[in-house]
Parts: structure tokens; sequence; C-alpha cells
């Protein structure tokens, strides 16, 4: 077991858990403000995903590029999607709203698979299959832009929350629902917006990921099981919150997999989630 | 006797007598329904009864079935014995997880994902287990299948039928009384209100954790029932999510909480997959696929129109 | 008594000259149901098996003279539904099943149709125990996974010899799912009695078949410093291996697959591109040499003028041969019966057949013995056959061009 091999492993690990990280945090968005368990979370990065290869397919613009308008279809899509699906199932019980996202999730990956076929799909960038060398390091150069991708949209999302006027007001909304209300705050056109957001995001994932990954219709469960994974480890509602859980399990992972056994490397990622569950459900970064 | 139990036992009878009227194809689509009515139902003591949201049930299915088909495979030993391992280790389970989440005040959708992180952590845990197979599945030898064996539980698919729907039955007289015991009011309480209940002094701790290993143990009775009836187990199929949220859909679309709502929401889930099929070919529109998004649209509807499930709708309707 | 089987026999001539057409009606057409995976995760290689199902009625027509009626019903990966369908299937009149490309399916079926008394013949399903239940109506003319691991090992001692290299070291990489866990299984049983293989094995790496990253793998696999690759993966992991060993810059003697998909099939190549060049798996295959083939061929580009037979070599042709012993099996019978027909299966004897090995004989547990493997490498971006010599179209290609002693 040599230096070389465990410092590569763990910079592929950490670099692995932001895009985790990434695709979790458009749903510590929606979760930690709008409280809804969107179950339909990994086949909405499907969806973008498929979009950024029609586009590479159509126009030939690299995936990062094509982020932008994604992106912003998206925000239309989750507003749209919060205002006539979900707002009416914020007070309906868990059961309810779980069942509702299940239904969208079947028909959304049944779609795909009536348009697209089952076979994968992706896009062929240039630098795609390429690695800085550094000495006997190598990384990864689409997961290190992937990377950088999360970082600067935490980034952004943290500003947004932090200091605009309209992030305070769904800081409000998220903290106190009635007091936002008493206030005067729009609540619903409010909690529309973070799903906006919370799709934005999603959007920028989908966009990254297909560097990494092959689209294939049954895609999503996964990853909306593991968005969940990361959301309740970082913690709700932090940007940060979101990251450092997708690092935590990306590095976790790749250690698991080096020292133990790799198939079996999924165990730990679930055995963090208990734990986490039971001596700090509000997670590394939230608050209760 | 009033107009229920009138209703109730003529729907009893027709179940009874349906293989004698139904071809093999029914009676296999029968016994399917009947199996997730029954599991539909014992789910539904967790949820409907203590509150509890469960997304990773198909743990108790799973540990069941394997429990049960292990000894068998390994040992010979019937599964009339080997249920009652299968029970006692499922109900150590459900304890496990209840403890650990009502002691530590986990409820709602940590709850659910508690659940479900069980399950998943179990999966691959039993893909690494030599002696129940491992990936490969446990393959049950099927020695005969003519003549009613109970007590090795292999016979003709009859058997099966009138085993399920012997525990469909009991399940639901089951629930029944025990809705109407002062457990079924103390559950009721701590649904509606946990605190409140509290604050009437009943130990909801207790009551929450009775719920639980209730469910657990009915579930890995389903777990035994599905082991012998398909004679092999693969962690992948078993254990899998999907298969936890099949468990659910039967009793969400059916009614939560109510007695006949797992029943009625298997029923007309099964028959709505069929019709979707058979509907499909005869159009011609069969583009893989196109079955499920109809499918999850009558879901999705289902949910948003009747969010309480279909059978208060339809009791309603028939004033029962 | 004897009056009577007179008269019987009398009667039994008088109906079977007077009513010619009667008699004919009988034994028209055999209703085969074919039951697949269309949809859900193994959508795709459901899909592929039909092209070999749809191609049938129409060849066979032509080889036996023998009209059949496919009855399509698609078990959505679920075995439970696979289950059903089966039922609905026999129900609606099928003669014969024919299926169902997953292991856990073919289990689930194959009750059926022992409880039914219907013939069922398994086209693709690797687990052994489904053929040692002591079923009487269930046939499986595929290879055991044992089989697989058996000749995909010896085709690799071939490929060695062939090429003249002598590689010392392999590391082994698998799927840790069904498939992948009988394979390592019986490499542990054959590769210590192999004694003619000159490598040994120096680490063996399990994957999960679901993960989407396996950068950990790969950098240990690299670090066992091998000779070559022995991998048994399935389509998505394959891709998703041969594409960090590009970003990991290790490129061994070359990538070798005892006997799993993913290697060989159409995504591979059109994902991957020239990547994808120089892969071998050791799979069972069809003889591109044989005359069944071409024709076999012929009936596919017709029906699939875009695509190419060598992308569903497998899934097809084991498909077609199933429905052709099917077939073979009411021509020698004359009858639809059931029972009938599984004691005419039980007894197929086809030499003139698509697929590699030795003639369709199916032993007295319902297994075809001596299905033979091909060694199947990427040669311009299409699988191409190269050994056994006598069914090959190339030359073997190993070390490949890229090899770089670590």
């Amino acid at each position: 077991m040599s230096f070389d091999l465990v410092v590569n492993v763990l910079i592929a690990g950490t670099l692995t858990g932001l895009v985790y990280g990434l695709m979790a945090l458009g749903l510590s968005v929606i979760f930690g403000v709008v409280r809804v368990v969107n179950f339909a979370h990994g086949e909405m990065m499907t969806v973008a995903m498929y979009a950024a290869t029609v586009l590479f397919a159509m126009l030939g613009l690299d995936p990062f590029v094509v982020a932008l308008p994604v992106a912003a279809a998206f925000f239309v899509f989750g507003y749209l999607l919060q205002t006539a699906l979900i707002n009416p199932f914020i007070t309906r019980p868990e059961h309810s709203q779980f069942m509702l996202l299940v239904a969208v999730a079947i028909v959304m990956v049944n779609a795909l698979l009536m348009v697209f076929g089952p076979d994968a799909r992706n896009v062929q960038v240039d630098y795609q299959l390429d690695s800085f060398e550094i000495g006997k390091i190598l990384v990864d150069k689409a997961r290190l832009y992937a990377a950088a991708a999360a970082v600067l949209t935490a980034g952004g999302l943290f500003l947004f929350f932090k200091f605009s006027k309209t992030g305070k007001a769904i800081r409000a909304c998220a903290d106190n629902y009635l007091g936002a209300k008493v206030v005067g705050l729009n609540v619903k056109k409010y909690y529309a917006l973070t799903f906006g957001l919370g799709c934005v995001c999603v959007a920028i994932a989908g966009c990254a990921m297909v560097l990494l990954v092959d689209v294939t219709p049954p895609l999503g469960p996964a990853y909306t099981l593991l968005a969940f994974v990361i959301v309740i480890v970082g913690g709700l509602g932090s940007m940060g919150g979101a990251l450092l859980g997708g690092v935590l399990i990306g590095v976790s992972e790749a250690l698991a997999g080096l020292f133990i056994a790799p198939s079996a490397k999924s165990m730990f990622s679930f055995g963090l989630l208990i734990l986490v569950l039971l001596f700090r459900p509000q997670g590394l970064l939230g608050r209760r | 006797m009033n107009k229920q139990t009138l209703l109730l036992g003529i729907f009893a009878a027709l179940l009874v007598a349906f293989p004698a009227f139904a071809g093999n194809y029914l009676l296999s689509v029968a016994t399917l329904i009947l199996y997730f009515a029954y599991t539909g139902q014992a789910w539904n003591v967790m949820m409907g009864f203590a509150g509890q949201l469960s997304l990773g049930h198909a743990l108790y299915v799973g540990v069941g079935g394997y429990t049960a088909g292990a000894i068998f495979y390994h040992w010979g030993i019937g599964p009339w014995a080997g249920l009652w391992v299968a029970m006692a280790l499922c109900v150590a389970l459900g304890v496990i997880i209840g403890f650990l989440a009502f002691r530590f005040g986990i409820s709602g959708v940590y709850f659910a994902l508690l659940t479900i992180a069980f399950a998943e952590f179990t999966r691959i845990g039993f893909d690494h287990l030599d002696w129940t197979g491992g990936p490969g599945g446990l393959f049950l030898k099927v020695a005969q299948r003519d003549t009613w064996d109970v007590a090795n539980f292999r016979g003709p698919p009859l058997m099966y039928y009138y085993t399920i729907l012997s525990l469909t039955v009991f399940a639901f007289l089951l629930c029944f009384f025990l809705l109407k015991s002062k457990a079924g009011y103390y559950w009721q309480a701590i649904r509606e209100n946990e605190e409140a209940a509290q604050a009437l002094g009943i130990n909801t701790f207790r009551w929450k954790m009775l719920a639980v290993a209730l469910s657990a143990a009915m579930t890995s009775v389903s777990g035994v029932f599905y082991a012998f009836y398909y004679n092999n187990l693969f962690p992948e199929q078993v254990f899998s999510i999907g298969r936890s949220i099949e468990i659910i859909l039967g009793p969400v679309i059916g009614g939560v909480g109510t007695l006949f709502g797992p029943i009625l929401g298997a029923v007309v889930l099964t028959v709505l997959s069929d019709s979707l099929t058979e509907l499909l070919a005869a159009i011609g529109w069969e583009i893989p696929g196109i079955k499920q998004v109809f499918y999850g649209v009558v879901l999705l509807a289902v949910v948003m129109f009747l969010p309480n499930g279909i059978w208060p709708a339809v009791a309603k309707r028939l004033r029962l | 008594m004897k009056r009577r089987q007179f008269t019987q026999a009398l009667a039994a001539a008088a109906v079977a000259t007077g009513f010619p057409s009667l008699v004919k009606a009988q034994a028209q057409k055999l209703k085969i149901g074919i039951i697949l995976p269309r949809s859900g995760y193994l959508g795709f290689i459901g899909q592929s098996c039909q092209k070999g199902a749809d191609l049938a009625p129409g060849v066979i027509k032509q080889m036996l003279g023998v009209d059949i009626e496919l009855m399509n019903a698609d078990f959505e990966s679920n075995v439970d539904t696979a289950r059903t369908r089966a039922e609905r299937l026999i129900q609606e009149g099928a003669n014969v099943l024919v299926g169902p490309f997953d292991s856990g399916a073919a289990s689930a079926i194959a009750q059926v149709a022992e409880q039914r008394g219907v013939p069922f013949v398994i086209n693709i399903a690797a687990a052994p125990l489904i053929t040692e239940q002591g079923y009487k109506f269930v046939f499986r003319n595929f290879q055991t996974a044992g089989d697989i691991v058996r000749n995909g090992l010896a085709l690799i001692g071939d490929l060695f010899q062939a090429t003249n290299t002598v590689p010392r070291t392999a590391v082994f990489m698998h799927v840790n799912d069904t498939f992948g866990q009988a394979m390592a299984k019986g490499i542990g049983a054959f590769m210590p009695r192999l004694t003619q293989l000159p490598f040994k094995i120096v680490d063996t790496i399990s994957y999960d078949p679901a993960a989407k990253d396996l950068t950990v793998e790969v950098s240990k696999a690299k670090a066992a410093n091998a000779d070559f690759l022995l991998l048994v993966c399935r389509l998505n992991d394959a891709i998703i291996l041969r594409r960090e060993m590009v970003k990991q810059r290790w490129n061994p003697m070359g990538i070798v697959s005892p006997g799993s998909p993913g290697m060989y099939e159409e995504q591979y190549f059109k994902t991957l591109g020239k990547l994808s060049e120089h892969s071998i798996s050791n799979v069972p295959w069809y003889n591109p040499r044989a005359e069944l083939t071409k024709v076999v061929e012929k009936a596919f580009l017709k029906q699939n003028p875009k695509d190419k037979l060598v992308f569903h070599g497998l899934n097809a042709g084991f498909t077609f041969e199933a429905i052709l012993i099917a077939a073979d099996a009411f021509k020698r019978a004359r009858s639809t019966d059931p029972k009938t027909l599984a004691d005419a299966i039980r007894q197929t004897n086809i030499s003139e057949k698509m697929m590699l090995g030795g003639p369709i004989k199916f032993n007295e547990k319902g297994q075809v013995e001596g299905i033979g493997s091909a060694c199947v490498q990427n040669l311009n971006l299409l699988p191409t056959v190269v050994l056994p010599t006598g069914a090959a179209t190339a030359k073997p290609v190993f070390p490949v061009p890229g090899y770089k002693k670590a």
C-alpha cells in the first residue's frame, strides 16, 4: 500500500465528494426550506444530464457552457412544479408527499425511457479523459472542473442567502413559517423561488455529472438516496454542509474501498447516516 | 348483521371460491394481490397505528425470508419451525430500530431515512454473506408440487393461494380487534398528537415499540411465504428500495390507517397494472416504458385528488 | 377386444385419410411464448434478444417448413411479473416458453412451467442450480457459469499460445453480483488445475455493480503492477473501468474477460470509440462461418437494416436457437401437446446450428453440454472472432499496441 496510492485515492475521493455535494446542494436548499421530501431529486438530475447530452449532440457545446441555459429552464420548471403540484402538499403527511414524488419520478424515468431508449448517452469533450500530472499524483481533469463548479455554486448560493434581500426572506420562511407570514412575506412565492433555485443547482450538477457518468433512464434513484444521505450528514439548509457531507461520504467510501472491500463501500455511507441520525440529527453543520 | 359485515362476508366468500372459476393466470395474479395486501396491512400497523413511516420494510421481508429459507436449505427444517426464528429475528431488528429512533427522538422523514439506511445496509451485507448464498442467491430445493405438503410448505399454487388468503384474513381480523381494544385507542391517540397522549400518562415509547415489533413480526411471515413460494432469494431483489416502495403503494393508495385500505389498494394497483398492459397491447402501443408512464400518472392523480386514499372515498359513497 | 381395436384403427385411418385437413390443422402452428425483459433495468438486453426472436418465424419456415407463432411478453425485469406473465402465456395457449435471460426470472418461470407441464427452453441464464432442481420440463441451451469459466480460461491459454506471449501476473477484477460471484468461484476452482496457464493472480478486487465511480478500484488494480487485467464485468462498469484506466494512465498488456458480458456490446463501442479496441471477451458466440449464421444474418439485416448482427451475437443467437429447438421438436412430434413436445425436446439432436460447439443434445438434467466459446476481440470497432482458428475471421492481437511495461 504505497503512499502515492493513498494520496491519489484521497484526492479522488475528495473531488468525487465535492461533485456529490453539488448534486446534494439542490436537495439541501429545497429540503431545508420547503421541508418537502423530494424523492424525484435524482430523476431531475437525470433530466438535466439528458438535456446536456442533447444540446451537446445538436450544438457541440461543452456542458459547462450549456449549464446556464439548462439552469434557467430548470428554474422555471422548479418554480412551476412547486406552485402547481407541491404547494398543496406541504401540510400533508410525509407519506403523501413521498408518494407524490415517487409518482413524479416514475413518470419521469419512463418518459425518458420512451424518448431516449435504454442505451446510455454521454458527451465527448477533449479533456474528459485527461489528467493533470504532478509527480506521481494524477488528478482527473473533468472531476477537478466539476468540483470547482461545486464550490462556485455553493459559494454563490451562500452569498445569496446571506446578503440578498430575497435570500434573507427565504431563510426567514425556513426558520419560522408562521412568523414569516405574520411579517407579511408571501411564503408561497418564496417557496416556489426556493424550489426553482434548488432545481438550478440540480441542473448545474447534472451538466457537471454528465462529464463523469453516462446517463441512462434508471440512473436517478441511486443518486436520490445518496443526496439524502449527504444532506442529512452535512446538515439541512447548509451550503457548506452539503459539500462537507459530500466530501465525507466520498472520502470514507474511497478509504473503505481501499482498505477493506470496494464492493461494500456503500455500507459505510449508510453506517455514517445511521450514526449521524442518532447522535447529531441536525447534521454536522446544520442548526437544530 | 349490518351492511358492513354482510358485504365483508360476501367478499370473503368470493375470495374462498375464487379458484373454482378463475384460471391459473388469474390465480397467480390473485396470489400476488393478496401477498401485497397482507404485507401492506403489516406495514400499516407501524404507519397507521403508531404513525411511523417506514420506507425500509423490505428489510423484514428479506430477513424473514432468508432466515427461514437458510434454515430449510442448510438443515432441512421446515418453515413452521423456521417461521418462529424468522419472526424473532425480525422483531429484534424492529426493536433495535425502534429503540434507536424513539430514544433519540427521531421521527418523520428522519425515521423514514433511518429505515432506508438499515435496509440498504442489510442488502449490501447479505451480498457478502456466503452462508445465504451471497449475491448468487439462495435456491431452495423444490421437491414436489402436486400434493399439499403442508409441513414443508410445498405444493400446487392453490395451496399458496389459500395460505396467503388465510394470512390476509388473519391480519385483517387482528387489526380489527386491535383497533377496538385499549391498544388501538392508545395508538390512535399517539398518532394524532403524541405530546397530548404523553400528557395523559400514556407510555408512548412502549406503545410505539409494540407497534413496531408487531409490524416487523407480521412482515417476517410475509418474507417466509415469499421464500417458499418463489424458492429463490437474491439480496438485490429482496432488500431493494423498489420492494419497500411496492409494499407501501397499496396502503397509501388504498388508505393509510384504515383496515380495508391495504387490500383495496393492492387490488386496484395490480388490476391497474395488468389492465394497462393488456390495453396498450390491444391498441398496439407497445413502447417500452409507456405503461409505467400511465401507471405513474394514475398514481399521481390518486395522490392528488384522493389524499386519504381510495377506501375512505369509496366507503363514503357506499355509506359504509 | 380385437374387434374394437380393429374398428378404432379403421376409424383412425378414415380420419387420417378422409379428413386430411383435420389432421393437418391439429399440428399446424406452434405457439411459442417469448418472455423477455423489454423494459426495466434489463430492457436493452431484452430488446436485443427480441431481435433474435423476431426473425425466427421466417428462417424456420424456410429451414424446417413449419409454422410458428410468437407470443411476446415483457416481464419488465421483475420476477413477480415473470411468474404471472408465464401463467398468462400458458393460459392463452402457448405450447412452449422461451426466455428469459435473467436467472431469477428463469427460476420463477421454471416452476410455473414444471407445474403446468409446459416445456420451457432457456435461451440465456448462467446460474447452475436452475438445471439441478430435477425439473422435467425445463431445458437450457446455454453454458452454466462453471462451463463459461472453464472454456474461458482454456481460451486464454490458447490466446497466449497463438500470440507467443507469456504473461506472468494478472490482476482479477470482478463485479460483485450473481454472475460475477459465480465466475469468481469458478476461477478459484479451475485455475489451480489448469497448469498450462503461465500466469498467477496477484490481487482480486470485487466491486459494486451499481457503482458509478471506480477510481479506488482501478487505483488498487494499477498498484498491483500486473501484466494484464482479468475482468468479469457488465456493460456499464466495463465502460467506466476503461475510462478510468485512461485517466490513471494504466496500460496493461490487455483486458481479457474469461466470460462476461459488456465489452462486446454495441454500447461499449459507441461510447468508447477507439478506446474499445483490443478488449477481449471469451464468451459463447456464434460461428461466423456456419451456414445457418449466414441465413440468420440475412434475415436480421432485412428486419434491422441499420443494425449489425454482430452486436447482438450472443443475445439474438441463443434466443434464435432456443426457438429452433422448439420448432425442431414440433416438427418431429407433429403435435402441439406440451407433454409430447417435452419428450421430443429431450430427443433433440441438432448439428446444423449457429452457435459454436457440439450438436444440441440435452442430458438427463435438461442441460446441453459441449456448447463452445470463442475468443472475441474488438477489432476495427467490431467484435471479431479470433479463436478458435476454425471459426476465426482475424488474428488475435496481444499484447495491445499501447502496452507500457509499468
